[in-house]
């Protein structure tokens, strides 16, 4: 275990910054953090969490992915790829350092997608434990310790330091680089805030909540129960769900005519958007009910289905702060899967 | 970049060929610019085409894997994509990606089976692969029923086709049909799965369908009704795609995606899907 006293973190995160752009947690004016490029005299931000995930970093909301020159009928491609270099992610809470691995699934089986790829080659991800872990918040429910954060590097801050932990090659390689502002330290104070720190979690309200009704196979089960009407009745089909949600993945591809030609470009999508899966013969998912099930059950029944049992949910609680009509997966787990975890 | 076989990035195809074949259907032929074939493909797979700033779409390639030469995708006029193409003369150059999703199991299940195709309307495009890629290995298969029908005889699809060479084939029957009756139709007259009804096949065989999705429900019904079990019946689905490769999340049913998983199934497979396509 390695310390930084926390007078000397401006200097660690000068240190980091000289090898790799820095992105840490800053207070936005509207009281949100969010994460913004580290410069001298930027503060790292107290906030539980980030409004906005952290999978921006590696799927963005938009990214170009080629583009095109015509000319009378002929087409040139443009590769518009560049190597991108390395970069550091820091204080990513544990349940955004899970979705990381949801999300590789995805992006990294094959074919992999080398745009993602080459991000997540050159991220470095130096996690930061919870210490005062919300009434939204659920990562227990998907077997994720708030108090021991993955990622590259795993760090935990205390009144006086910040405790780091090289995880990977890569964390060691950067933890080496600061060698000169860090100190050799016993895990004394990080096992003494862990403790604290499971102490809360057992007086979260969502405690109890569970997977036990969700997983693979249970599509017949739990597709046709009667609660999607009434969940789903009032929702209005915004997406913020899932604009917020560090899983999301659906994207779409659009082009843009730049007058000077053609940008190809991916951006976010949602399930929740009626124009998701309209088509030229017709929409197979007609209403909000349709959509609104298959966010859920693509989180909770198909997508553990493909990827032996992992949920797609980190219990990050951004769906439960940010819903306007105050419907969450939370609430959705409760009803279909029997009223559990009241 | 190193990293040049991206899936989301295409090649440059070029359309050689357009062939009108109904009042809203044509058939183009494409190769890359160096006059070859994009790619090798199985029978019952698809090809993103795009045209840049309208947009791309999944095609089924409706020429066999046995033609080396060239590819060809039957495409009917419904959106943007299609509109466009069916602008498009000779010498357009497009864009072509794949091959993508699951092939008919031309060389392992249907070795040796007596196959009846069955088809309505464009879905003859993605038919005509494996019709044709059979007809080139005919002695590895059985008996060959081809059932066909359209609105009128105008809208039947590689018409000329059916009857030149599958009618003209040893051990093929082509079987077909229009919606309404018209002075210069003398064949048989009605929707397909009534003709299939009528026609009475005998379950000694693997069916093949494509079509609306309510000729295949209705089809579907009356195949089980002559005897057929699920198993016996393959077909396809249809859903907007994006990536083609599984992950933009857009074609998901139940935990399957059509692009990568499909668009070939088994019927009985279909029945472990919620009913969403």
């Amino acid at each position: 275990m390695l310390k930084c006293s926390l007078d000397k973190i401006q200097n660690l995160f000068a240190e980091i910054s000289k090898s790799a752009k820095l992105y840490l947690p800053v207070d936005g004016k509207d009281g949100g953090a969010s994460y913004g490029e580290w410069s001298e005299g930027v503060e790292w931000s107290g906030a539980l969490n980030t409004t906005k995930s952290p999978k921006d970093f590696f799927f963005p909301q938009t990214e170009d992915l080629m583009a095109f020159k015509t000319a009378g009928k002929s087409i040139e491609i443009i590769d518009t790829r560049s190597e991108s270099e390395d970069f550091v992610v820091f204080g990513v809470r544990a349940c955004d350092a899970k979705s990381f691995d949801i999300l590789d699934r995805v992006f990294l089986s094959e074919p992999q997608d080398s745009f993602y790829a080459m991000k997540r080659k050159h991220g470095i991800i130096v996690t930061a434990a919870c210490t005062k872990p919300s009434e939204t918040c659920f990562c227990q429910t998907f077997g994720i310790d708030p108090a021991s954060p993955a990622g590259d590097i795993s760090t935990w801050k205390t009144a006086d330091a910040l405790y780091l932990q090289a995880n990977t090659e890569k964390g060691t390689a950067l933890l080496e680089k600061l060698g000169a502002i860090l100190e050799e330290c016993s895990d004394d104070a990080v096992n003494a805030q862990k403790e604290k720190t499971a102490a809360i979690m057992q007086k979260l309200p969502l405690k109890d909540l569970n997977t036990d009704d969700f997983g693979g196979g249970k599509t017949q089960e739990l597709f046709n129960n009667p609660a999607w009407d009434e969940l789903s009745q009032s929702c209005l089909g915004c997406g913020t769900c899932t604009f917020v949600c560090p899983t999301c993945q659906c994207y779409d591809i659009k082009d843009f005519n730049t007058g000077n030609g053609v940008i190809r470009y991916r951006c976010w999508d949602s399930c929740m958007y009626s124009e998701f899966t309209r088509m030229a013969h017709g929409n197979n998912r007609l209403t909000q009910k349709e959509r609104f099930r298959q966010r859920f059950m693509h989180k909770l029944v198909y997508y553990p289905e493909n990827n032996d049992g992992l949920f797609s949910c980190v219990g990050c609680g951004r769906c439960l702060a940010k819903c306007p009509i105050s419907m969450n997966i939370v609430k959705v787990m409760k009803k279909i899967g029997g009223n559990k975890g009241e | 970049m190193n990293n040049a076989n991206e899936t989301l990035i295409p090649k440059i195809g070029v359309i050689t060929d357009v062939r009108i074949d109904t009042p809203d259907i044509k058939t183009f032929r494409v190769v890359t610019t160096d006059g070859k074939k994009a790619f090798d493909h199985k029978p019952g797979q698809c090809a993103m085409l795009s045209i840049p700033g309208v947009g791309e779409a999944m095609f089924s390639i409706t020429s066999s894997p046995t033609n080396t030469e060239y590819m060809e995708f039957s495409i009917k006029k419904c959106g943007c994509v299609t509109e466009w193409l069916h602008q498009a003369e000779a010498g357009q150059q497009i864009t072509i990606r794949g091959p993508y999703g699951n092939p008919f199991p031309v060389d392992d299940v249907f070795a040796g089976k007596n196959l009846l195709f069955i088809a309505g309307g464009v879905g003859l495009a993605p038919l005509r692969s494996v019709i044709n890629y059979c007809r080139h290995y005919r002695d590895r298969y059985g008996d060959i029923d081809i059932v066909y029908g359209s609105r009128s005889k105008a809208d039947l699809l590689d018409y000329k086709e059916i009857i030149e060479e599958w009618s003209a084939d040893a051990g093929v029957r082509v079987h077909l049909t229009i919606d309404n009756a018209q002075p210069d139709w003398d064949g048989h007259v009605g929707f397909v799965p009534n003709y299939v009804k009528e026609l009475g096949f005998d379950t000694n065989k693997t069916a093949i369908l494509c079509g609306p999705p309510i000729m295949i429900k209705f089809t579907l019904e009356g195949l089980i009704g002559l005897g057929f079990d699920k198993t016996q019946v393959y077909t396809t689905l249809e859903l907007r795609m994006k990536c083609g490769v599984g992950k933009c999340g857009r074609c998901n049913v139940g935990a399957k995606y059509v692009c990568k998983d499909g668009p070939v199934f088994r019927c009985d497979e279909l029945e472990e899907l919620p009913n969403e396509y």
